[in-house]
C-alpha cells in the first residue's frame, strides 16, 4: 500500500478534566473514503478538527501530506489549506454572500483568474452538485440539504486532494441524506480524491466507506473495511450495528444516592 | 486562628481569580491588535492585498448610512449647547459669545466623541453581532480551512474603513454642531449670521480641530478592536452572540471616554 496521506500519532486531547482523545493512532491512504464512526460526544468532530489543523493537541501529532500543519510555516499552511476542502456539519455558508460568491471565494482570494474563468469554474462546480442556476440566491432561501450541497461545491472549488466532510447527513431527512451520500460517490469516482467522513449514520456508512474507524470513547475500537466491520465480534461494534441501546444497570441504593446528593449522608 | 484565614483566603482567590481573568483577557485583547496590525501593515508586503472591495462596502455601511442620525444629533446637541451657555452669558450681555462657546466645545470636545459613541452603538454592535454569528455558525473555521485568516478577511477592511470614516463623519459632525448654534443665534438671540460666522473662525483654531479629527481615528481602532475582539470570542449560541453585543458597546463607549480622557489631559498638560 502507498504511503499514507494523513498520519495520526498517539493524539490526546483534553478538554478541561474531560479527555476527548486518549491516544490515536490511524493511517489514512490516498484516494481511500475513510469513515470516521462514533456515538455522539465520542469526540469524532474534534478529531477531524485535528486533521484540519483547527485545534491543537494537547499531545500527539497530525502530519497531513508529512506537513504538521500547527507547526508549519505560513506559506507551507496556505499551500497545504488550499488543496484540502471541508464540508461542515452546519454548511458553514457565508450567510452575507450569495452562494455563487460563496463558491468563487477560494478562487477569487487564491488564483489571479479573469472574472469570466472564475465564473464559469463557480458555474461548472454548483452544476456538478446540481444547482446550476441558484448563483444568485442567498443561502437562507435555500433548504437544508441545497446549503449542504452548495457548501459541497464549495469545498470542491479548489480541486482538492482530501477532502473532510463532518456529518454530511446531519439533520437532513433519509432521501436528502441519501441523495448527498450518493453525491459524494459520484465524487469519489469522479475524482481521485481521499474522502475523510465523520459520521453516526451506519447506512450512509455502508454505501460509500472503503475503510471504517470505530470511536469509542477515546479510542480506536475497529478498523478496518465494511465486510471486516459487519463480522466484528467487539461489543461496541454489535451495539451499533444491531442499535441496541445502552444497557441500564439496575443498582437502586447507588441510584437513590444519585437522587438525594450528598445531603443525607449522615443517614 | 483558622476561622480568621478562612474569609482572607476566600477574597484572595476570588480577587485572584478576577485578576487572573483581566490578565488573560488583556493579554488576548493584545494579541489581537497585533495581528490586525500584522495583516493591515505587513501582510500587504507579502503578497496579501487588503480587501478594498469589502472596505468601500463597508465604509458605506458605516459612513454613508450614519450620515442622517449623525447630522441631526450634532445639530440638536449644537443646539443645547447654544441654549444653555446663551442663558450664563445673557447676565453679562456676551451673548455673542455663544458663537465660541459652540464651536470651541464642539471641534475640540462633543464632535468627535459623539460622533464615536454614536458609532459605537450602530457599528460596534453589527461588527460584534455579525462576526459573533459567524463564529457560531463555524464560518470562521470554514475561513481558515480556506486558507484565509479570519482577521485580515474580516477585520482589515472594518478597521480600514472605520478609520476613514470616522474622522468624515466627525468634520461633518463639526459643521452640523456649529450649524445648531448659529440657528439658535439666529434665531432667537438677534446675532446676525455673518457676525456669528466671524466670531466662529475667529475662536475655532486649525489645532483644536486637527486634534479632533486625530482622536477620532483613535475612536475608531477601539471600536472596531474591541467590536471585533468580543465577537470572535463568542462562545454558545444566540445568546453568547446578545452578550457579546452588549459587552462590545459598553466597553468601546468605555474606553473611548478614557482615551479621550488621557489624551486631553496630556494636551492639556503640554499647554
Amino acid at each position: 500500500m502507498s504511503k499514507a496521506i494523513i498520519q495520526i500519532r498517539d493524539l490526546h486531547t483534553r478538554y478541561g478534566e474531560h479527555e476527548i482523545l486518549k491516544g490515536i493512532t490511524l493511517d489514512i491512504f490516498p484516494n481511500e473514503t475513510f469513515v470516521i464512526l462514533g456515538r455522539s460526544g465520542c469526540g469524532k468532530s474534534t478529531l477531524m478538527r485535528h486533521m484540519i489543523g483547527l485545534q491543537k493537541p494537547d499531545q500527539g501529532s497530525v502530519f497531513v501530506k508529512g506537513i504538521d500543519l500547527l507547526s508549519a510555516g505560513e506559506k507551507e499552511r496556505e499551500q497545504m489549506l488550499k488543496k484540502i476542502g471541508v464540508l461542515f456539519q452546519g454548511s458553514a455558508l457565508f450567510n452575507s454572500m450569495t452562494i455563487g460568491d460563496n463558491v468563487a471565494l477560494p478562487l477569487r482570494e487564491h488564483t489571479r483568474l479573469e472574472k469570466s474563468t472564475v465564473d464559469i469554474m463557480t458555474r461548472l462546480k454548483l452544476d456538478l452538485v446540481g444547482l446550476s442556476g441558484f448563483e444568485t440566491f442567498m443561502p437562507a432561501q435555500l433548504s437544508g440539504g441545497m446549503r449542504k450541497r452548495a457548501a459541497l461545491a464549495r469545498a470542491l472549488t479548489m480541486d482538492p486532494d482530501i477532502l473532510f466532510c463532518d456529518e454530511p447527513s446531519a439533520g437532513l431527512d433519509p432521501i436528502v441524506a441519501v441523495g448527498i451520500d450518493h453525491l459524494i460517490l459520484k465524487l469519489k469516482k469522479a475524482f481521485k480524491m481521499t474522502i475523510v467522513i465523520v459520521t453516526h449514520e451506519l447506512a450512509s456508512v455502508f454505501l460509500i466507506a472503503d475503510r471504517i474507524a470505530l470511536l469509542h470513547d477515546g479510542h480506536v475500537v475497529f478498523l478496518g473495511d465494511k465486510a471486516a466491520f459487519k463480522k466484528d465480534g467487539n461489543p461496541v461494534v454489535r451495539q451499533f450495528i444491531e442499535r441496541l441501546p445502552d444497557s441500564e444497570p439496575l443498582d437502586g441504593s447507588k441510584y437513590l444516592q444519585t437522587l438525594i446528593g450528598d445531603s443525607f449522608h449522615g443517614i | 486562628m483558622g476561622y480568621c484565614v478562612k474569609p482572607l483566603a476566600q477574597i484572595t482567590i476570588v480577587f485572584g481569580r478576577r485578576l487572573l481573568t483581566f490578565f488573560v483577557h488583556l493579554a488576548r485583547i493584545a494579541k489581537f491588535f497585533r495581528d490586525t496590525l500584522y495583516w493591515l501593515l505587513l501582510a500587504p508586503w507579502r503578497g496579501r492585498s487588503v480587501r478594498w472591495g469589502a472596505t468601500v462596502v463597508q465604509m458605506v455601511r458605516m459612513g454613508v448610512d450614519s450620515l442622517p442620525i449623525v447630522a441631526v444629533i450634532t445639530f440638536f446637541v449644537g443646539l443645547i449647547i447654544a441654549m444653555q451657555s446663551a442663558y450664563q452669558l445673557q447676565r453679562f450681555g456676551a451673548t455673542i459669545y455663544v458663537a465660541d462657546l459652540v464651536g470651541v466645545s464642539i471641534t475640540r470636545e462633543l464632535g468627535p466623541l459623539i460622533t464615536a459613541i454614536l458609532l459605537a452603538g450602530r457599528s460596534g454592535s453589527a461588527i460584534a453581532a455579525e462576526i459573533g454569528t459567524m463564529k457560531v455558525g463555524e464560518e470562521l473555521d470554514a475561513l481558515q480551512t480556506m486558507a484565509l485568516n479570519p482577521v485580515g478577511f474580516l477585520v482589515v477592511p472594518r478597521t480600514l474603513a472605520m478609520a476613514i470614516v470616522l474622522p468624515c463623519l466627525t468634520v461633518l459632525a463639526d459643521l452640523f454642531g456649529i450649524l445648531g448654534g448659529l440657528v439658535l443665534g439666529a434665531v432667537s438671540l438677534d446675532i446676525p449670521v455673518i457676525t456669528y460666522i466671524n466670531e466662529t473662525t475667529q475662536a475655532i483654531l486649525l489645532k483644536d480641530f486637527l486634534t479632533g479629527l486625530t482622536k477620532s481615528v483613535i475612536f475608531a481602532v477601539i471600536i472596531v478592536q474591541v467590536g471585533a475582539y468580543q465577537g470572535f470570542s463568542v462562545e454558545g449560541g444566540a445568546q453568547g452572540v446578545g452578550k457579546a453585543t452588549t459587552t462590545a458597546v459598553v466597553t468601546s463607549i468605555f474606553l473611548i471616554i478614557l482615551a479621550d480622557l488621557i489624551f486631553t489631559a496630556l494636551l492639556f498638560s503640554t499647554g
